[in-house]
């Protein structure tokens, strides 16, 4: 599996730009799934099963989108300005690397700045692509690059840049291959768009029109020094969302992933995030509605190149999720 | 075919298609109150569509069907809505208090003529003579409370009447001023492209309202009823493309006039379908029309609601470069506008089921 999340983390996908990360998802799926169909929004949509009397048509989404930049302009000197797409932070930015998708690669370098330790804003930060001029710069207005860093283990953590959401992507994967039977219709969503607003899972939702969605995705943590004051740590089990800043969960569906949970004795921790949310809400409120919840991923320095989750609770995703969808679910 | 012959297929625009941009501009159509400019759209259409009707939230929805075959269904939408304001609350001697609709700057709205309600009452927004103020009242921000509309002690309005600019469209032969130029050069245009119908496909056009007030809700239930196959929106974007004052390199332009219809690969509300904006960069270069990525970042059009309805619509919005957009005036240039026309229709002509079937 760790083979898997290293292809999936390092390949290149800002939202609106996911061919070459569906394709790695694609590949690992195909010959485990019943159909697969790509939608208008590039949606990766995968059908394993069919449904027995007591199963559901169930939608699971991991997205397989990243934040990343967009040129707004190449300056006379040949340096590329940004602006960001999803949720990018400039602090973050400095002295990181970027990929395009024609190829190019740059640095990201900062104004001086007056004071010297004032924050600066994506307008003071640019890339430098190696150009001298604008003529020799390889990159035009409108071209879109993502963040690079390397895949790193460090002990039972694993570090990347965009483990949001890859990390949910290879559980999804894994959690189809594991799945020996299950009464329900499951529809595995490698959605797009996600950090610009659910925008793929909304299209996925509606298009597949589910009964019960659930996303899988990953949450902050409080945990490190001085961190937000949060329960959710590494290392303590896969968390079950209660509610984020869009969406309070289906207690029912709450309630059969303890029960999923302990039934195989899997340490499990439940979560409430104060702001952020994930594909479950596009779901919950889509058409006429329906019960959704997610189950989440525990990950330190989101939005950063450097994203780190424990490959425990990630196995442990992996383990509630076969155990939920082998056994109906009853929300009565 | 050579780039002549591909420009020649594509509507023009003459002295015809500017009068009927002047009683567009000059029209009363804000958020919610479009009627004045849906009367003008319905007479225009009525003779040459094949269906059109008027749904729940005032669209205004026609198809022109294919000439020969109809391998696609093409949606372009055009919002008809208009900033401005509303009066909210009748005080003595004909004056009104009033909120905005839409994004305006308090800043613009001082010392303007507007026309008020469907008789186009004329009022004026007073301005503090300057002999009068204080020190350092020309340094403060104006809150939107301290101003009135000023109609005069005979002047019968009610609550709820809409508020536009009194702005009377000009033509200046490179340039056409005006306001509410965002969108009716849009709809001015979309008009044209009925006119000339499509070889192999249906065009869907959508009248949209409400764009101007956010969440582009008239384009959500346009989309939701036509659901065609890939949509374009065309409207209008700020030119911010003055030199900077101290001769530096101005980065914040958006687009530039003279510099050709703008394609969008991103802003706030959508991310241009690839496959589409590289189809219409392609008509583009094919057919030598001018043309200008524009700057990705803030904003939003009418695609942004389109794109996420139903199952998902590929979608992506081209729009004529305009300066001093949302102010009582704008400016922009003819040939811009002739390069928006003529690439929106180059594009929905050689748009294919191939194009839109490799995955996005």
């Amino acid at each position: 599996m760790k083979t898997l999340i290293e292809k999936l983390t390092q390949a290149f996908g800002p939202s609106g730009y996911e061919k070459e990360v569906r394709q790695v998802a694609l590949d690992a799926i195909k010959d485990h799934v019943d159909e697969w169909r790509i939608d208008a929004l590039g949606n990766l949509i995968a059908r394993k099963g069919t449904k027995a009397r007591d199963g559901a048509r169930i939608m699971l989404s991991a997205h397989i989108d990243e934040i990343g930049i967009i040129a707004t302009h190449i300056d006379e000197k040949g340096f590329v300005r940004f602006t960001n797409i999803g949720g990018v932070r400039p602090d973050n930015c400095i002295a990181g690397r970027v990929r395009f998708l024609n190829g190019a690669r740059g640095v990201i370098g900062v104004e001086r700045l007056e004071p010297r330790d004032k924050v600066p804003s994506l307008e003071n930060l640019f890339v430098d692509v190696g150009a001298t001029s604008r003529a020799d710069c390889p990159v035009k207005v409108g071209e879109v690059a993502g963040f690079e860093r390397p895949f790193l283990e460090l002990g039972t953590r694993l570090v990347s840049k965009a483990m949001d959401d890859r990390i949910a992507a290879a559980i999804l994967v894994e959690t189809l291959k594991n799945l020996t039977s299950s009464p329900h219709e499951l529809y595995f969503v490698f959605s797009t768009q996600e950090e610009v607003g659910l925008r793929g899972a909304t299209t996925a939702a509606y298009g597949i029109d589910p009964e019960i969605g659930i996303s899988v995705d990953v949450t902050a943590t409080g945990d490190t020094p001085k961190s937000s004051k949060m329960e959710v740590g590494l290392g303590k089990g896969a968390a079950i969302k209660v509610r984020d800043g869009g969406m309070l969960s289906d207690p029912r569906l709450v309630q059969a992933m303890i029960d999923a949970a302990e039934r195989v004795s899997l340490p499990y921790q439940l979560e409430v995030l104060e702001g952020g949310t994930t594909d479950a809400r596009a779901m919950q409120i889509s058409r006429s509605g329906m019960p959704a919840g997610c189950v989440s991923i525990p990950c330190r320095y989101l939005h950063s190149p450097s994203e780190m989750v424990d490959y425990q609770d990630v196995q442990g995703a992996v383990s509630l999720l076969v155990e939920l969808l082998s056994q109906p679910i009853r929300l009565g | 075919m050579d780039n002549e012959s591909l420009l020649n297929l594509a509507p023009m625009i003459g002295a015809e298609q500017i009068a009927l941009l002047e009683r567009l501009s000059n029209a009363c159509g804000i958020s919610g109150d479009e009627g004045e400019v849906r009367t003008i759209i319905l007479e225009q259409v009525k003779p040459t569509v094949d269906e059109v009707r008027v749904d729940a939230l005032g669209n205004v929805l026609a198809v022109r069907k294919a000439r020969k075959e109809t391998r696609l269904r093409l949606m372009v939408a055009a919002h008809m809505d208009e900033i401005g304001l509303i009066l909210v609350e009748e005080e003595e001697g004909g004056l009104y208090r009033f909120e905005k609709i839409g994004g305006i700057d308090n800043r613009t709205l001082v010392g303007k003529m507007v026309l008020v309600g469907k008789d186009h009452l004329p009022g004026v927004i007073g301005a503090r003579p300057i002999h009068l103020q204080e020190e350092g009242d020309d340094e403060r921000a104006i809150p939107i409370d301290s101003l009135k509309i000023d109609l005069g002690p005979g002047g019968k309005a009610k609550v709820g009447d809409r508020v536009a600019f009194a702005t009377r469209f000009q033509n200046l032969g490179v340039s056409l001023m005006g306001k509410a130029l965002d969108n009716r050069l849009g709809v001015a245009a979309l008009i044209e492209l009925l006119k000339h119908p499509l070889e192999y496909a249906d065009l869907c056009a959508a009248f949209t309202v409400q764009e101007e007030l956010g969440g582009a809700r008239g384009a959500r239930v346009a989309a939701h009823a036509f659901n065609p196959n890939a949509a374009f929106a065309l409207d209008c974007t700020p030119a911010n493309d003055l030199p900077s004052w101290d001769g530096s390199e101005n980065v914040t332009y958006n687009t530039r006039l003279d510099a050709g219809a703008a394609v969008y690969v991103a802003d706030r509300g959508t991310l241009s379908d690839p496959r589409l904006v590289q189809h219409v960069l392609d008509t583009a270069s094919a057919a030598g029309i001018f043309c200008q990525v524009r700057q990705p970042g803030g904003g939003s059009t009418d695609a942004a609601s389109i794109h996420r309805v139903r199952a998902g619509i590929p979608s992506l919005s081209i729009s004529t470069p305009g300066r001093y957009l949302h102010t009582p005036v704008s400016i922009v240039r003819l040939a811009d506008w002739q390069s928006t026309l003529a690439l929106v229709y180059l594009s929905l002509q050689r748009l294919t089921p191939d194009v839109l079937g490799q995955p996005r």
